[in-house]
């Protein structure tokens, strides 16, 4: 059942792989907004993750490790942007976009002598007979274990958030910084370990880039999924289960655009290749042009520092 | 409870402050804006740590290190400005005031019962956002008696209720005082001390000037300990009022704030010299009002009228042109850009009327005289005009905010809360400075919490409740039933009332 | 225990002193992951900062191109700053210099061979109006549709980057070229080259036009109610209502002139210093300028020093990947490390410091 040369089958299964990285990035960035923190260093603690993660997956030899030094790496570098905006008072958008300039540098600094090496195979879950059932198996039973992995965070994520009471915190936190303050809660503890929890995300994320989905270092090799992550949580309206569905609108566009630049489809490739930021960008539009509905759904404090005078 | 002693050297926000209360005493902190009622209460409540000084609580030792050790221990507090969350639910909002909150299902049942048991009916499953200023108090009063509070803390209750709410509010309280509840009344409104309180700790600088049985003192008695010298009320001109200068019909507008109050069809006029006011709770439509008439918020063009000419489209600076000045309930933030000088401060709003720039370029030197002008003829007690505007107290900004927009010859001038956290002198010159200009021929709208202000200034009064406007009467003549009714009644308590 | 209190107003002294404090500590910092490297710091860092101004050894090369790297880095960067005091994020600076390239290149190629005055003023032109229309897609979004244009400029810039490899391959490649990828080569085309100026400076037009950006961003902010609009809006938005500033003008405003300028400083480049439209045309010059904004403090006075001193860090640390095999990389990562100096040391200004209890 090939349709112009591109396998719905394949493309469904490819699509779950490709949405994995900004999948857990995005949920990470949700968790850190909904503490009322606008980190804009996602595309930083990524690729941090990624240069990390392969470099500790090839050296051990075990993807496991390397997707550990891939989350440790991200949120190392959070902690760099909890200690400048919660303790320091520094502008939260300035903020992150030095973290993502330096997660840049400093990713393909650690990443020199890895270029064109392979990391370790991460392999299929193996499923037994549930992925040999036609179609069905091959569309959902012969993931890796991060593509599972990921799922279950999403459902993790949306459970902590909406049922415990460190969710509830969390999201006051979010919404009203001073009131919280005044009931007596940590308010900038709770948000060093959000932001350290979105470091992690994000340089798990990455890690799955370099691990998984291209499986090689390459400069830069994150090209904007941070920035997409971003944008997804907007999308999602900081629900967890809609950063499941934008993050695999997002993963079909780019599978499906990749598919079509090897079926060798009339488009020249530039344009393809252009085409989920343009779609990213048009979604962004549609969800904001709702009246009032973004800001709305926006966590009120986002963005805003705080610092107990009294 | 007995021996409640702190001493609180410093920043002078508390000296040597002590006091007892009794289990089932209504106790009322009595002082005015800037006593230091706040500070000492957060440092009941574990928020501040006192610099010296001991307290303690049913005979034992007392140092609570944050809030949630002063809850463990009984003491629980309703904050001025409310600790709570918009976006969250009324049961939510009272998990993150407890201890251990049970389920949230069983936290319903209980805040449902507890409201009908003290007549403070509350759904728990309502967004917090969506409740006015008095469900918002309640949420707040429920929060606290679920804890079974050994100590209840009260900071400014009455100021976002109607004088109707505020009878239900105080029957809650005796109920709880005669249950054998301990409750700090903190307060600058004097009547309302003599009827509920049984004793009373006057502050005034930081420090205990008095101590005294509320009941047995006139109100002017309490009010001189609490301010330190008698105030003379504003003269008021008796000149018989010009033409109509401001002109609203028809005013609907949706607000901009989340969880704001929709105008609607808010209809008034304003002579020459004349003062209306503008009561109502907080959060009844009050900000949205100022925003549609000084132009931050846009209507059609005939709903709001300077002088017959229709501005209801126009932005803020074509107002200013047509004669109207404006100034914003928040001072820092609104009418005031925190880090900016007095000097860029003055010409934030005053470059238009003022004349302080020329093709688009900014006369600094003239921009300086006008703010040196305003600090000399308000008083605003500040080393220079060069400063920042956070650097000012809150009655020496509002002096200067108040200053700046009437020292611009305005025809129209619409002020929401003119004297909001301000010491008594200095709103005393204010309000005598809102009255000289409408002696002048302005036309004054002034919206305020404060009834007593208002019917201290206001020739004419209305109310705002849920965004609609009552029509306009003379002040003179008005009881406070009448204007508790202008002002919505009770919004439906006075059932559950009589009900428990 | 240390806590902050804040300062009754801002202090000035320290608002100058923190950048400089900031490049010491990045320096420290800096010879750090030097040492780490392997490599000599004091070496390193002599290398990147002395040696490219005063060692008579490579002096002639590289003072010139102290101006060459600095033009674009100042033209972008007083731009964004604006913005960046308004609270209107254009960090998508790097897509408009891009395109104000190819605008501009493709009004001088329509031309080629043609020779006449008026071509690279059309191509100025071009350029300028090519980056000011792709400010306006996150500009207009946000006014109609409230889109974020943090998102919206940055993720353009890959759009751009698209399309730049798109006309470096299709509709601008050299017909002459081989099959070749790239354009034809600008500054070898004299109605539309940017020539240096003055032999041995790298005084190229672009460099003028950053000066003369300068002057007016400084006269705008310091003299001009605008400018006061601006610095409001950024400061307390509410105010800045109040005052009756439009927001939507404002970001018009704000976005389009640091378009504009971006796209100047991409014209500039390809008609100069690079000479066509390739591939790898863009260099970074659009997100470096963040931090060249930033440390000059949004201010024009010190974004010229900034833009000087970040350029140095660029010829320097060629020269150090050429003399010690310093990686490329470690400059950008020193760079970036310099942004999070300057944004911890802010505090400085606004905040005191004091040792002891709180209340």
């Amino acid at each position: 059942m090939d349709l112009g040369g591109i396998n719905p089958a394949v493309l469904i299964a490819s699509l779950m792989v490709a949405s994995v990285p900004i999948m857990l990035a995005a949920l990470g960035e949700l968790v850190v907004e909904k503490a009322g923190v606008l980190n804009l260093g996602v595309e930083g603690m990524m690729i941090i993750g990624a240069v990390m993660g392969f470099a500790v997956a090839v050296n051990t030899g075990s993807p496991l490790a390397g997707f550990l030094g891939g989350a440790a790496g991200g949120a190392i570098l959070s902690l760099i942007f909890a200690l400048l905006t919660q303790y320091l008072l520094a502008n939260q958008v300035a903020t992150g976009l030095a973290l993502t300039l330096f997660g840049l540098g400093l990713s393909s600094l650690i990443g020199q002598g890895y270029v064109g090496i392979r990391p370790p195979l991460t392999g299929a879950v193996p499923l037994g007979p549930l992925a040999d059932i036609p179609v069905v198996g091959r569309i959902l039973f012969r993931h890796d274990w991060m593509v599972y992995g990921s799922l279950v965070m999403v459902a993790a994520t949306w459970a902590v958030l909406k049922f415990t009471r460190i969710g509830l915190i969390l999201r006051a936190v979010g919404e009203n910084h001073e009131a919280a303050h005044a009931l007596g809660y940590k308010v900038r503890r709770i948000r060093v370990l959000a932001i350290c929890f979105g470091g992690a995300m994000a340089g798990l994320g990455g890690a799955y880039i370099s691990l998984i989905r291209v499986p090689q270092w390459t400069d830069g090799i994150t090209s904007g999924a941070g920035w997409i992550a971003l944008a997804i949580v907007v999308f999602a309206s900081w629900k967890p289960w809609r950063v499941l569905l934008g993050a695999y609108l997002f993963g079909g566009i780019t599978v499906l655009q990749l598919n079509l630049q090897a079926a060798g489809a009339r488009i020249p490739v530039e344009y393809l290749s252009m085409s989920p930021y343009l779609i990213t960008i048009l979604v962004l539009v549609i969800m904001s042009s709702g009246r009032g509905r973004i800001a709305a759904a926006a966590p009120a404090s986002l963005g805003k520092n705080f610092h107990a005078s009294r | 409870m007995e021996g409640l002693t702190k001493a609180y050297p410093g920043v002078v926000a508390n000296s040597d402050v002590s006091f007892k209360i009794r289990p089932g005493e209504v106790h009322a902190l009595l002082g005015e804006n800037g006593a230091g009622k706040s500070t000492l209460v957060k440092m009941i409540y574990g928020l501040v740590k006192p610099d010296a000084g001991r307290m303690s609580l049913r005979g034992q030792d007392y140092a609570p290190a944050e809030p949630s050790v002063a809850r463990s221990l009984g003491v629980a507090m309703v904050f001025q400005h409310f600790s709570l969350f918009d976006a969250l639910s009324v049961a939510e909002n009272v998990a993150l005031g407890m201890e251990n909150p049970p389920k949230l299902r069983e936290l319903a049942a209980r805040i449902r019962k507890v409201s009908q048991d003290y007549g403070l009916p509350l759904d728990p499953d309502r967004m917090v956002g969506d409740l006015s200023a008095g469900e918002r108090q309640r949420v707040e009063i429920v929060r606290c008696l679920l804890q079974d509070p050994k100590l209840l803390i009260m900071d400014e209750p009455t100021s976002v209720l109607t004088p109707q709410e505020v009878d239900i509010l105080f029957q809650t309280l005796r109920q709880l005082a005669r249950e054998g509840t301990a409750i700090l009344y903190i307060s600058h409104k004097l009547e309302e001390i003599r009827s509920l309180c049984d004793e009373a700790t006057i502050l005034r600088r930081g420090k205990v000037v008095a101590t005294c049985t509320p009941r047995e003192k006139t109100a002017r008695e309490l009010a001189e300990l609490m301010v330190g010298t008698m105030l003379t009320p504003p003269e008021r001109s008796a000149k018989p009022k010009g033409e109509v200068a401001l002109e609203v019909a028809g005013l609907s507008v949706a607000s901009p704030i989340p969880f704001g109050t929709t105008l609607k069809n808010v209809t008034f006029t304003v002579r020459k010299g004349e003062v209306l006011g503008i009561a109502g709770v907080a959060g009844n439509g009050q900000d949205e009002l100022l925003l549609a008439l000084n132009g931050e918020l846009r209507t059609s063009p005939s709903a709001v009228k300077i002088a017959g000419v229709p501005v209801g489209a126009a932005g803020p600076i074509q107002r200013r042109k047509a004669g109207m000045v404006s100034a914003p309930e928040e001072r820092l933030g609104h009418a005031a850009a925190p880090d900016m000088s007095l000097v860029e401060n003055a010409l934030l709003s005053g470059s238009v009327r003022k004349g302080l720039t020329r093709s688009g370029f900014i006369d600094w030197a003239g921009a300086r005289r006008f703010a040196e002008g305003i600090v000399q003829q308000f008083d605003v007690r500040t080393p220079g005009t060069d400063v920042a505007a956070r650097s000012l107290s809150g009655g020496n900004l509002q002096k200067f905010v108040v200053g700046r927009e009437l020292s611009q010859a305005p025809t129209v001038i619409v002020i929401n809360q003119p004297t909001w956290g301000v010491d008594a002198a200095a709103a005393a010159s204010i309000r005598q400075a809102i009255i000289d200009r409408a002696a002048d021929g302005a036309a004054v709208v002034v919206i305020s919490q404060d009834l007593d202000e208002l019917l201290e200034i206001a020739d004419s009064f209305a109310a705002l409740n849920e965004g609609r406007l009552t029509a306009p009467r003379p002040t003179q003549g008005l009881t406070m039933d009448q204007i508790g009714l202008m002002m919505g009644g009770a919004h439906g308590m006075e059932v559950a009332h009589a009900e428990a | 225990m240390l806590r902050l209190e804040k300062r009754a107003s801002p202090s000035r002294a320290w608002g100058m002193a923190t950048p400089v404090l900031a490049v010491v500590l990045t320096m420290i910092a800096g010879g750090i992951m030097f040492a780490i490297l392997g490599k000599n710091p004091v070496e390193a860092i002599r290398t990147i900062f002395w040696d490219p101004l005063f060692n008579p050894q490579f002096a002639s090369y590289s003072r010139p191109q102290l101006l060459v790297k600095a033009g674009p880095l100042i033209l972008i960067a007083v731009g964004l700053s604006l913005g960046f005091r308004a609270g209107i994020w254009n960090i998508g600076a790097e897509g408009q210099y891009i395109i104000g390239a190819i605008t501009g290149a493709a009004v001088g190629l329509a031309f080629y061979p043609m020779g006449g005055w008026f071509i690279f003023p059309l191509m100025v032109i071009a350029g300028a109006f090519g980056g000011f229309l792709w400010a306006m897609i996150p500009a207009v979004l946000r006014t109609v549709f409230r889109t974020n244009e943090i998102l919206v400029s940055l993720l353009l810039v890959y759009v751009a980057q698209s399309l730049l490899s798109s006309m470096a391959l299709g509709a601008l490649r050299n017909p002459q070229g081989g099959g070749f990828p790239g354009s034809r080569n600008l500054s070898q085309y004299p109605a539309a080259a940017n020539p240096e100026l003055i032999a041995g400076t790298g005084m190229h037009w672009g460099v003028v036009a950053s000066f003369i950006a300068v002057t007016f961003a400084y006269i705008l902010l310091q003299r001009h109610m605008l400018g006061f609009s601006i610095r409001l809006a950024g400061q307390a938005p509410r105010a800045a209502r109040f005052a009756g500033v439009s927001p939507t003008r404002l970001v018009i405003l704000c976005l389009g002139i640091s378009g504009a300028l971006a796209g100047l400083a991409g014209l500039f480049e390809v008609t100069g210093p690079a000479g066509q439209i390739s591939i790898d045309f863009a260099s970074g010059y659009g997100f470096t300028a963040i931090i060249v904004a930033f440390l000059g403090r949004l201010n024009p006075v010190g974004i010229l020093l900034a833009g000087l001193l970040m350029a140095l860090t660029y010829i320097g640390g060629e020269l150090a990947q050429f003399m010690l095999g310093l990686p490329a990389a470690a400059i950008q990562a020193f760079q970036g490390m310099l942004l999070f100096f300057l944004l911890a040391v802010d505090l400085l200004s606004n905040y005191r410091i004091r040792i002891g209890r709180a209340q």
